[in-house]
């Protein structure tokens, strides 16, 4: 079994850059109570601006007031950090969360899917880098090794036992993973490489130390196991993006939502399921939620068509007030089947398929907008059909020839004289539902040589109503 | 005068331009209509273009027209949409007529919608056919439209008023209705549009 290690060295900053629009712009996180408010973390741009971690907020505003700040959330962190194991269980059957910000993952049975681990780390790399987050990527040939050797190391693969000794004992002690005290007691004792610790007598490193000081050791290189908890991805899709300040405008909102719908595209890829219903909630200061309910006749995962289809429906919506918080949520995830595709299609050049094209007229056109037309076995003309989801053919009948258009609502035939051609057909009908009709039809012929139907109620008689064109 | 140059010579320089030198392309879309067939000069239906019919008035024959060309796209399992139709499509007509309704669907909406779905729908790629009744077309979006039924490579048709035949348009044809079932080539890309009137209602 081969580890990797995906070190997240600047998780909560980057989980904070991503929801903002401009990720060049300073940003600080600061934590701590109101009295004495802390800089927790600083972004490239506010690290240039001179703005440390650890100082004061007051003292962060008396050398510039040209900083967005923003709140260092546990909770968000733990949510990101949970987020991206959803996103490595694509990758690996066994990924832990067991380390603060770092991802272990077992990749070595993994590699037949995604090739050898040159092509699968590129891989990994665009889609982190894609998603927003720093990252160091270490393979080691157990998880410990993975993690601590990350602290140093960047793209390193080490591929057996003999390699990790080698490469272990290069790492300064400081570095493995050691607690504080055993790390500075070390220092002072001279041993400032793991490797100087390798050489020393187990015995004497067991007097003098505790016992969990040779266990660690051992862990690294492998002699003890390490039991992981094993991560289980969540039945549901939940994600909330807090807006910094209040939007009254859909051209604002457009990218958290494109944020939420490609992470619900990343969700569901990792599950390999596919989502037929989502509601987008707008929360707002002051009266109830706005919902955006994205119905899809199909199960869909596609980011792009996802954002097309959710900005479709949302654009619609009239916000009732300013906008603070946008949440997506999916709970009905069916499993996703990939569309069949011939291997030598008839239209190669085919490059919407219906199914899409259908989800985007129904988006912006309305639910009701895409429909087939369905023949029904009755003889009055108004229930002879019907709209469906899709059209289907009924049993032919044997009936005297009916127009291609029917007129909605019947009219009255403005014609001096028309020529009559067929006629007339008696349909009398319905008298058990309430909508009965007797009227009888004609073919007829207008002075410009258009074909109607057209009917003469048996009940008003001398009145010719136009009800459809033989066209 | 000059030294004899030979006809070949001439021809291999592409200095003279000679009319009607390939072959006829075999008709890829026929129309159903085998008077009409004859006189288009794609032996059907442009490919890949927009088709104008300009009406006088209603129910003069401007399904029959088109049925046989549903009829046999519909059948071979290909799907035509009809984009904003003025009336009902009443489905035993068109299933008489032989046009397969589960190939068959109906965009309703209005407007400027309805152009925006039609070009949605010929961009896709994924209709054989599609068929419109643009209310307020200019020449513009008539454009759009015929750019569109190029990318995907769709039969598109546009339904107008025949007061729109001294307009200028972009479509690869136009046919007109003179009388029922009576069409005129107004316009045809490829060739000489045909002066005579063409029969259609003959044949059914």
């Amino acid at each position: 079994m081969r580890w990797a290690c995906i070190l997240l060295p600047q998780l909560a900053m980057d989980a904070a850059l991503r929801g903002c629009e401009d990720p060049d712009a300073p940003l600080v996180l600061i934590t701590g109570p109101t009295q004495r408010r802390v800089v927790q973390a600083v972004n490239a741009a506010a690290r240039e601006l001179g703005l440390r971690p650890g100082q004061t907020l007051t003292a962060a505003h008396a050398l510039t007031r040209s900083f967005a700040t923003a709140e260092y959330d546990v909770a968000q962190i733990a949510h990101w950090h949970r987020f991206l194991a959803a996103w490595a269980y694509r990758f690996s059957s066994h990924v832990s969360l067991d380390y603060p910000r770092a991802l272990l993952m077992e990749v070595e049975s993994s590699f037949n899917l995604f090739g050898p681990w040159p092509r699968f780390e590129a891989r990994l790399r665009k889609e982190l880098t894609g998603l927003g987050f720093r990252h160091r990527i270490v393979v080691a040939p157990n998880p410990a090794a993975a993690r601590f050797l990350s602290n140093a190391h960047d793209g390193l693969a080490v591929a057996d036992r003999c390699a990790l000794t080698k490469v272990l004992g290069r790492m300064p002690v400081s570095r493995c993973g050691f607690d504080r005290d055993t790390a500075t007691a070390f220092e002072r004792m001279g041993l400032r490489r793991f490797g100087q610790l390798l050489e020393l007598p187990r015995d004497s490193l067991a007097r003098r130390f505790p016992h969990k000081i040779l266990q660690h050791m051992d862990t690294l290189l492998g002699d003890r196991s390490l039991v992981l908890d094993c991560y289980a991805p969540p039945d549901e899709f939940d994600q909330r993006i807090e807006l910094n300040f209040d939007v009254e405008s859909h051209q604002a909102l457009l990218f958290p939502l494109r944020r939420l719908t490609s992470d619900l595209a990343a969700f569901l890829a990792g599950r390999d399921s596919g989502v037929q219903r989502f509601i987008l909630y707008l929360e707002h200061r002051e009266g109830p939620d706005s919902q955006v309910p994205v119905g899809l006749l199909g199960a869909e995962r596609d980011p792009a068509m996802l954002f097309e289809l959710a900005r479709g429906r949302f654009e619609q919506l009239q916000i009732p007030g300013p906008t603070q918080a946008l949440r997506l949520v999916a709970r009905d995830l069916p499993a996703f089947v990939p569309e069949h595709r011939e291997l030598f299609e008839e239209r190669p050049q085919q490059s919407v398929p219906w199914e899409q094209l259908r989800e985007r007229l129904r988006a912006r056109l309305g639910d009701e907008s895409v429909q087939g037309v369905h023949a029904l076995a009755d003889h009055r003309p108004e229930a002879a059909w019907q709209m469906a989801d899709a059209g289907s053919t009924g049993k032919p009948a044997e009936l005297p020839p009916r127009p291609g258009w029917l007129l909605r609502q019947p009219i009255a035939l403005h014609e001096f004289s028309p020529r009559v051609l067929a006629g007339p057909e008696r349909i009398e009908s319905g008298w058990w539902d309430g909508g009965d009709i007797r009227r009888d039809y004609y073919l007829v012929q207008t002075r410009s040589g258009q074909l109607a139907w057209a009917y003469c109620s048996v009940d008003q008689p001398g009145r010719l109503m136009l009800h459809g064109w033989f066209a | 005068m000059g030294s004899v140059v030979a006809l070949d010579t001439l021809l291999d320089e592409r200095r003279v331009w000679r009319g009607q030198a390939l072959a006829e392309p075999a008709g890829v879309q026929p129309t159903g209509h085998a008077v009409l067939d004859q006189a288009l000069p794609a032996g059907g239906w442009p490919e890949a273009a927009l088709s104008e019919i300009l009406l006088p008035v209603e129910g003069i024959g401007e399904l029959q027209l088109l049925w046989p060309t549903l009829a046999r796209l519909t059948q071979a399992r290909e799907r035509i949409v009809l984009v904003a139709p003025p009336h009902i499509a009443f489905p035993w007509a068109w299933q008489a007529a032989g046009v397969d309704l589960r190939w068959m669907n109906i965009v309703r909406c209005s407007g400027r919608d309805a152009l925006w779905a039609t070009e949605q729908c010929l961009r896709s790629g994924s209709c054989a056919a599609v068929l419109c009744w643009p209310e307020k077309a200019d020449d513009r979006s008539l454009r759009r439209l015929q750019v569109a039924a190029e990318t995907g490579q769709t039969l598109a048709f546009a339904y107008r008023s025949i007061s729109e035949a001294v307009n200028p348009s972009p479509a690869a044809l136009r046919l007109v209705f003179e009388a029922p079932g009576e069409v005129r080539v107004l316009k045809c890309r490829g060739g000489l549009a045909p002066a005579r009137t063409i029969s259609i209602a003959a044949e059914q």
